[in-house]
């Protein structure tokens, strides 16, 4: 993999920090009037999403990450694994449900994801901004029953539960913001 | 802003003049890299832009001109970021018979004329190095050592720090004022910090009875340096053997040695007025001004985003 030098550092370029791939988010150069240059970084642990700010002394070169956001479908799961495809060479791409973390309630087979792959292995995955789901279980949901806020919890197709207005009934499919994990609307089926 | 500054030095009779950007030599400071061009003429073939206007200004104390100032571009390779543009511009200006003590009332003048009072709430600020060090790093920067710093770094949460900084004191000071000293200085107030360690003294006179201090002064509004002023080394053979230290230096680092500037030093044997002299950021001083963060907001084509 390319080694990068301080002077290349901008937002999005992938490096490897302490052997775990990172993103650079910010790219500050700092100089002590008189003094040695360095650049301070703010950046993403590509494995566990922690941020992190670190100095490099300018002109040190550091490696490359070979990481690559990729729209993939996902195919379907047996427990332990999730399985995606690549949608133009077909290639099939396995991560451990560990690596799914919570989006993998969010998953409906078919559905379009982005993979990230850090030296072709699935680092993490991101679902849909909005996924539709139907409606498995929840209660009807009486008229005049505020308590809890104004809504209920209901179960989804993916065993997702989400909140949702009193007035949505089962079986019903609804949108929901997987970055919020709110209800948006019901889907006209 | 710059007719501001420019009654402020005519109101005190300072001359303001012009010195070459084009040298025929350049800085040997080992932290600074100077544009190399080369000229199609035979006796001037490689000529460097200037990193600041100083040995020229000096050159013009020695021949006697008096208290003068310049406003003018300089320029540094490499240096790109939210508070660096490649080329920039300087106001710089020394004041022969002043004492730097002096000379940092001028600025704190200087800096309430052109800055309304609005943004700067309060008297100026007057830190010593050792002092504000002390207080906001934890260890005396005159008597820790590097094993001291690497202790801080552990403590602060730097773990890079002490392969970056390699067991170089002068290092460690760079290291700890920019990442803790700085963002700590008084805010909304011009503050000076005086009195650097000797590692640090640049082109300032080290204090006669106390030569682990260097007369340097550096002016800060917001934890942003706007400015770096000295007591002037007059000294020749003093300069002479820093001089020689800066190429050894580079010379270590693999970096181009420069040849050094025999005009300057010889100005300098023919006598330097004891003076006191500062350099200031004009782009940062407008970016002050301005409320702006970035210093591409204040510069009309900036190189880099």
């Amino acid at each position: 993999m390319a080694t990068y030098s301080t002077n290349e550092f901008r937002a999005g370029l992938k490096i490897i920090l302490d052997s775990d791939p990172y993103s650079i988010i910010e790219n500050e150069f700092v100089k002590p009037g008189k003094g040695q240059a360095f650049n301070r970084v703010k950046i993403r642990n590509l494995k566990n999403g922690r941020v992190i700010e670190r100095t490099f002394k300018s002109g040190e070169t550091v490696e490359g990450a070979d990481v690559l956001e990729t729209e993939m479908q996902y195919l379907f799961s047996d427990g332990g694994t999730y399985t995606f495809m690549h949608p133009e060479t077909y290639e099939q791409y396995v991560a451990d449900a560990a690596i799914l973390d919570t989006a993998a309630k969010w998953l409906k087979e078919q559905d379009t994801c982005v993979v990230t792959l850090w030296n072709d292995v699935p680092l993490s995955v991101t679902p849909p901004n909005f996924v539709e789901l139907k409606i498995v279980e929840t209660d009807p949901g009486l008229r005049g029953d505020t308590s809890g806020g104004g809504g209920k919890p209901a179960k989804l197709e993916t065993d997702a539960v989400v909140r949702v207005p009193l007035f949505v009934q089962e079986g019903e499919v609804i949108k929901v913001d997987t970055r919020t994990e709110e209800y948006v609307s019901r889907v006209k089926t | 802003m710059l007719a501001t500054v420019r009654n402020f030095f005519s109101d005190r009779n300072v001359l303001e003049v012009e010195t070459p950007a084009l040298y025929p030599s350049c800085n040997p400071e080992p932290m600074v890299e100077s544009f190399a061009l080369t000229n199609t003429v035979a006796e001037m073939n490689c000529l460097y832009l200037q990193t600041s206007p100083e040995f020229a200004m000096k050159r013009l104390l020695a021949a006697g001109s008096g208290a003068i100032y310049q406003i003018c571009r300089a320029y540094r390779k490499s240096e790109s970021g939210r508070y660096h543009n490649p080329e920039f511009s300087l106001l710089e200006w020394y004041r022969p018979g002043f004492s730097l003590r002096q000379l940092m009332e001028e600025v704190e003048a200087l800096l309430a004329a052109v800055v309304p009072p609005s943004q700067i709430k309060h008297h100026a600020v007057y830190l010593s190095y050792r002092s504000i060090f002390n207080q906001t790093v934890g260890v005396d920067p005159f008597l820790a050592t590097v094993e001291d710093f690497l202790a801080v770094a552990n403590r602060l949460g730097y773990p890079e720090a002490e392969a970056i900084c390699n067991g170089n004191r002068s290092a460690w000071l760079d290291f700890l004022f920019s990442h803790v000293v700085q963002a700590q200085l008084p805010k909304q107030c011009i503050v000076f910090v005086y009195d650097y360690p000797a590692c640090q003294a640049a082109l300032a006179r080290l204090r006669p009875q106390q030569p682990d201090i260097a007369e340097r002064v550096e002016v800060f509004i917001d934890g942003i340096e706007l400015g770096n002023g000295f007591q002037e080394l007059t000294d020749a053979e003093q300069q002479k053997q820093r001089f020689l230290a800066q190429q050894a230096e580079r010379q270590q680092a693999g970096l181009p040695v420069p040849e050094i500037d025999e005009c300057f030093l010889g100005a300098l044997s023919a006598g330097l007025p004891d003076s006191a002299g500062i350099a200031i950021g004009l782009d940062r001083l407008l970016m002050k001004l301005c409320g702006l963060e970035r210093i591409q907001q204040v510069l009309t084509f900036p190189l880099g985003a």
